[in-house]
């Protein structure tokens, strides 16, 4: 299968390897996928006090195209709102990246794997705001 | 210059494929340029010299080919290769005898040519039973027994696999249907040249070679029928009658005089290539394994002809593996490199489990195949099979002592 460019660059190069903190209050991590489908991304957000996306990591476990989708939204996000993450769309990670028909579900995956850290995110920060409230 | 940078380049990668098809021996070759030029005769015009030389070039090679297997060379004929010979085969047994009996039995690890083909029957009518295998690959003599009726016209077991190697017990297989009064079809595309074969001895009513796996040319097979007691089939193809009405067709002479070249060297050269690609898969795995924890060899490792490897590199998808390791060719049963997206039937039919079958790749060694490739094979595996391991969230859950079974994985 001939690959983009730009794909083989991310598979060759990836951005943003490695793993934050998953019990830190500002990191909300985000796993899909499974093992027998043949991939599993672990992507990361960090948000800082001004609600932009500070730092993203990530490690996935699949073929070229979705290590490559995954690198590439560790870039998008960084330096966003979670707002503003959440709208990446999984059409614009295929474009990107030239994907092959056959491939398009690991840019959906890699859709799936932000969304997740985000809802992670929140949960996380929605509880310690409860949590505040209940010791006032 | 020696026979090997004779078929490899130096700017080619290195070939560790030799299950999907070998380079043609520079002495096959040779052999059949003169048919290419001006040997041109038609095999089947009697009555002038051009056509007899082209004859005597097509009735050496099936006499090489029949000697490569103990037949006689009456009971070759050729064919355009291995897939045309197991259609042949089956659905020329089973249409031939359909009045009498209309049960086939195979196993779930044969070659899509042989599925396919008893699909085909079942559509028509036919009944099939899909024997499965053992853990190591092999089928299970007993299981195969009990399957067999009086109307069983035909057992087809591959002799080799071409996935992960394994040899089918031949021998045994062909006691139990010569007792049970049934034909016994083998596919030796994989087997042919690379361990003894013996029709006699093994009790083997068909045989289905290809060329191109035995360092041949493509294009060109052979299946052997039994004269004696004599199997009978319905040709596929109809026409002028050639190959004692089983196959007609002019017959392709180069190709014909290549796949018998080929049958002699690797006859003549058999016990001695077997000796040194043990040691080079014996090499390939040590390296490995000495490097890398978790990796799992599929398929029965002493049942296997020695040019074959199927590992499992755990927590490393196949396909990204394989685009890493861009100075080796192989092959993988991951799933992502196949159109289907499903991951290898033959690994799942062991039992090897969806996730570790993702992690697959095939290495095949064969005739052109140097320790010195084998070296540079196991640095480069072992360099990217540890990279994308730093990469991988399982292999860090399974670091950090995370039971990736417990977790509830999301099927997408």
């Amino acid at each position: 299968m001939a690959y983009s460019e730009k794909l083989i660059d991310h598979y060759e190069n990836p951005r943003n390897i490695g793993s934050l903190d998953k019990n830190a209050e500002d990191v909300g991590t985000g796993l899909v996928g499974a093992p027998a489908c043949g991939d599993v991304m672990k992507l990361q957000i960090k948000v800082g006090a001004d609600g932009l996306i500070e730092d993203a990591k990530f490690k996935t476990f699949g073929c070229g195209s979705a290590i490559a989708s995954s690198s590439l939204v560790t870039e998008w996000v960084k330096g966003k709102t979670i707002d503003e993450a959440e709208a990446i769309k999984n059409t614009d990670i295929a474009k990107h990246l030239a994907l092959p028909p056959v491939k398009i579900h690991c840019s959906v995956l890699a859709e799936d794997a932000i969304k997740a850290a985000i809802a992670d995110y929140r949960a996380k920060a929605t509880k310690k705001d409860e949590s505040t409230e209940a010791a006032e | 210059m020696s026979v090997l940078t004779q078929v490899r380049r130096n700017d080619q990668p290195i070939y560790l494929d030799y299950q999907a098809t070998t380079p043609m021996d520079p002495r096959v070759l040779e052999a059949m340029m003169p048919y290419f030029t001006h040997k041109f005769g038609n095999s089947g015009s009697r009555s002038h010299a051009y056509g007899w030389e082209a004859e005597e070039g097509t009735e050496k090679a099936r006499a090489q080919v029949a000697k490569l297997i103990g037949a006689d060379e009456k009971e070759v004929i050729f064919t355009s290769g291995a897939t045309e010979s197991n259609n042949l085969a089956i659905r020329g047994v089973a249409e031939f005898y359909k009045d009498r009996k209309n049960h086939i039995i195979t196993t779930v690890t044969e070659h899509k040519c042989v599925l396919d083909t008893c699909r085909h029957l079942e559509q028509q009518g036919f009944e099939v039973t899909y024997l499965p295998v053992q853990k190591n690959g092999l089928v299970d003599l007993e299981q195969l027994r009990a399957a067999i009726t009086d109307k069983t016209v035909v057992v087809s077991v591959m002799a080799v696999n071409n996935e992960i190697g394994v040899i089918q017990p031949l021998a045994e297989i062909g006691a139990i249907c010569r007792e049970k009064k049934t034909f016994f079809h083998t596919d030796a595309a994989q087997a042919a040249g690379k361990i003894p074969l013996d029709v006699e001895a093994m009790n083997i009513d068909l045989m289905s070679i290809s060329g191109h796996k035995i360092y041949g040319p493509k294009g060109i097979g052979a299946l052997y029928v039994r004269r004696k007691p004599r199997v009978r089939l319905v040709p596929l193809i109809v026409g002028g009658g050639q190959e004692r009405g089983f196959r007609s067709g002019t017959l392709p002479t180069p190709l014909c005089v290549g796949l018998g070249e080929a049958a002699e060297i690797a006859m003549k050269e058999m016990d001695g290539e077997a000796k040194r690609l043990k040691k080079l898969q014996d090499r390939m795995l040590k390296g490995l394994r000495d490097k890398l924890p978790e990796i799992y060899v599929n398929g029965d490792l002493e049942h296997r002809i020695p040019g074959n490897l199927n590992i499992s590199f755990a927590y490393v998808e196949g396909e990204s593996l394989m685009m890493g390791i861009k100075g080796l060719s192989v092959s993988s049963g991951s799933a992502c490199t196949s159109a289907s997206l499903e991951p290898s039937y033959v690994l799942r039919a062991l039992g090897v489990e969806e996730e570790m079958a993702h992690t697959s790749l095939r290495i095949g060694l064969g005739r052109f195949t140097t320790e010195q490739e084998v070296d540079q094979a196991v640095d480069e595996l072992v360099r990217h099979v540890t990279k994308l391991r730093e990469m991988s969230p399982l292999w860090e859950m399974a670091q950090e002592g995370i039971d990736l079974k417990s977790i509830e994985w999301a099927a997408h």
